[in-house]
């Protein structure tokens, strides 16, 4: 339901605007079917990575082929395995250079929590750098569970809304 | 007026044919890695993943803009350009079928059947290297220079055996011509063979092809893009649609090549030991559309092979492509020319 504040707006009247919410839906239909990842394996999780990529389970189903080592080109994060203090910086600008829409997936439990390396030299779990969509347990999880945190990330871009991801962006930079 | 219009009908439907072709292709390759790699390939979009190259686009169309601040805006903006527009404008003069008489005009079904058909695309063939290395610089990006003096090192390398090559074909028939070499390759050669340019020229064709896939820079010599190297090669900071324009026009370059191959050196639109003009007719509407679907499957079959290769053949060493180029294809193919010149001489004083 619309809130108090949002009354004033047309679209409090008229419903949302058909043209714009079917050209979010066919946007989003489009980068669905075409989330190319970007694999950052840094341990072991990066081993089930290349599993979960492979013939046997096929991440390419989902159009998830074509892993971009490049980061403009990818809209797939996949943060697989253990972040030193000294890859922080580096995965950090990793992700700023990624364009816009992106999304992270955190596989394992070194990247969620920084695992069992309780130490001084390891970061407590990537989301103390750069904001995670989806979170995998295990260590290292089944290519099972990569294809299960795909399939959230999917169902995340379903419900997305360009239009005021983008309209939002532009009123916080006026 | 006619005229005009004729030639307009033609343009815009060779630009959507290959822009469709370079669709499919996306498509084709990606399932035909599948099947190559024993795995199901994209099929969540469409029926077998057939729209897989719709949503690539639309996902690529509204994707960030991004132009690195110390890259040069005019250089980058225009290297996706350069690379595009060669390999569209290649097509223009590769006869595509027959002829269709309607009312006593003669329609040619190929968009200019220009004399020095021949020169048009190897100078066009050399002109891609620019969309390449400009789009190298202007990134202003170590792995992008790189992948852009790669790829300008490998086309001039192998320009010179594709271009030797073909120059056998042109020797064989006597023109540049690339109408009347399609229409020279009609009947049989030594009675038995049809007369096609891989019959006259094996080692020729053999050579060509070795030099179209570097040319394409396709697996194996996709030393450019080599991603174990140098990330993405030249388009390393490419995002969003000028990414798409730079896949996409790989895409219309092996068409074109795979309608080259056709052209010069499998008859075409000629079918072997069959006159199709004799039987359908020359110059009917069903013969012009017999000869175009006959071309269009002799095409698909090099369009396939393009791919086959790529997923079955290992990546070359840098030095190794450049040690072939130089020093095993240029001289094969200057031996193959003078070959080729020496039967042409024997058979003039022979025959008269």
């Amino acid at each position: 339901m619309e809130n108090e504040n949002n009354n004033k707006k047309i679209e409090a009247y008229t419903g949302p605007g058909w043209v714009l919410t079917t050209l979010e839906m066919f946007m989003n239909w489009g980068r669905q079917r075409s989330p190319w990842p970007l694999p950052y394996g840094t341990a072991c999780c990066g081993i089930e990575m290349m599993a979960a990529l492979a013939a046997g389970y096929d991440m390419a189903r989902f159009g998830a082929e074509r892993p971009s080592f490049s980061p403009r080109q990818a809209d797939v994060l996949i943060e697989a395995g253990t972040i030193t203090k000294k890859m922080e910086p580096i995965l950090k600008r990793i992700y700023e250079q990624m364009a816009e829409p992106k999304w992270v997936i955190s596989m394992g439990a070194c990247a969620c929590s920084g695992g069992v390396f309780r130490t001084y030299s390891t970061v407590q779990g990537i989301d103390t750098i750069i904001p995670v969509d989806v979170y995998i347990p295990g260590c290292p999880p089944r290519p099972e569970a990569l294809l299960q945190a795909l399939i959230m990330i999917l169902n995340k871009i379903g419900k997305d809304h360009p239009y005021y991801r983008f309209k939002s962006e532009l009123e916080g930079n006026l | 007026m006619i005229d005009l219009i004729i030639a307009l009908i033609k343009v815009v439907g060779i630009w959507s044919f290959t822009l469709g072709v370079a669709a499919v292709m996306t498509w084709v390759e990606r399932r035909g890695a599948a099947l190559i790699q024993d795995r199901p390939g994209p099929n969540r979009a469409g029926l077998f993943g057939i729209l897989q190259p719709v949503c690539d686009g639309i996902k690529l169309f509204t994707k960030e803009n991004i132009v690195p601040e110390k890259a040069d805006k005019v250089l980058f903006n225009l290297g996706p350009i350069m690379f595009a527009i060669p390999a569209f404008s290649a097509f223009a003069v590769i006869p595509f079928g027959d002829r269709i008489i309607i009312g006593g005009k003669e329609i040619l079904l190929q968009i200019s059947n220009i004399d020095i058909g021949f020169l048009y695309i190897v100078a066009l063939g050399s002109l891609a290297v620019y969309g390449v290395i400009i789009g190298g610089w202007g990134s202003n990006n170590k792995y992008s220079i790189l992948g852009g003096l790669r790829s300008t090192a490998q086309l001039i390398s192998y320009e010179v055996p594709w271009g030797l090559a073909l120059l056998g074909v042109v020797l064989v028939y006597g023109t540049f011509n690339l109408r009347e070499i399609a229409l020279a390759q009609q009947g049989t050669f030594l009675g038995i063979l049809p007369n096609w340019g891989v019959f006259h020229q094996p080692l020729g064709f053999i050579l060509f092809m070795v030099a179209a896939y570097a040319e394409a820079n396709r697996v194996p010599f996709d030393l450019p893009e080599a991603e174990s190297e140098i990330v993405s090669g030249y388009h390393t900071e490419y995002g969003s649609m000028k990414l798409g324009v730079y896949l996409f026009g790989e895409y219309v370059n092996i068409t074109t090549l795979s309608a080259l191959t056709v052209t010069f050196y499998f008859g075409s639109w000629h079918l072997p030991y069959i006159n199709m003009a004799s039987f359908l007719g020359d110059g009917t509407i069903i013969y012009g559309i017999a000869s175009f679907l006959i071309f269009c499957l002799k095409v698909s079959f090099f369009l396939w092979l393009f791919v086959w290769v790529r997923w079955t053949v290992p990546r070359f060493r840098y030095d190794q492509v450049m040690k072939l180029g130089w020093k095993s294809l240029i001289p094969l193919a200057l031996f193959n020319l003078f070959i080729t010149t020496l039967f042409i001489q024997i058979k003039y004083y022979i025959g008269g």
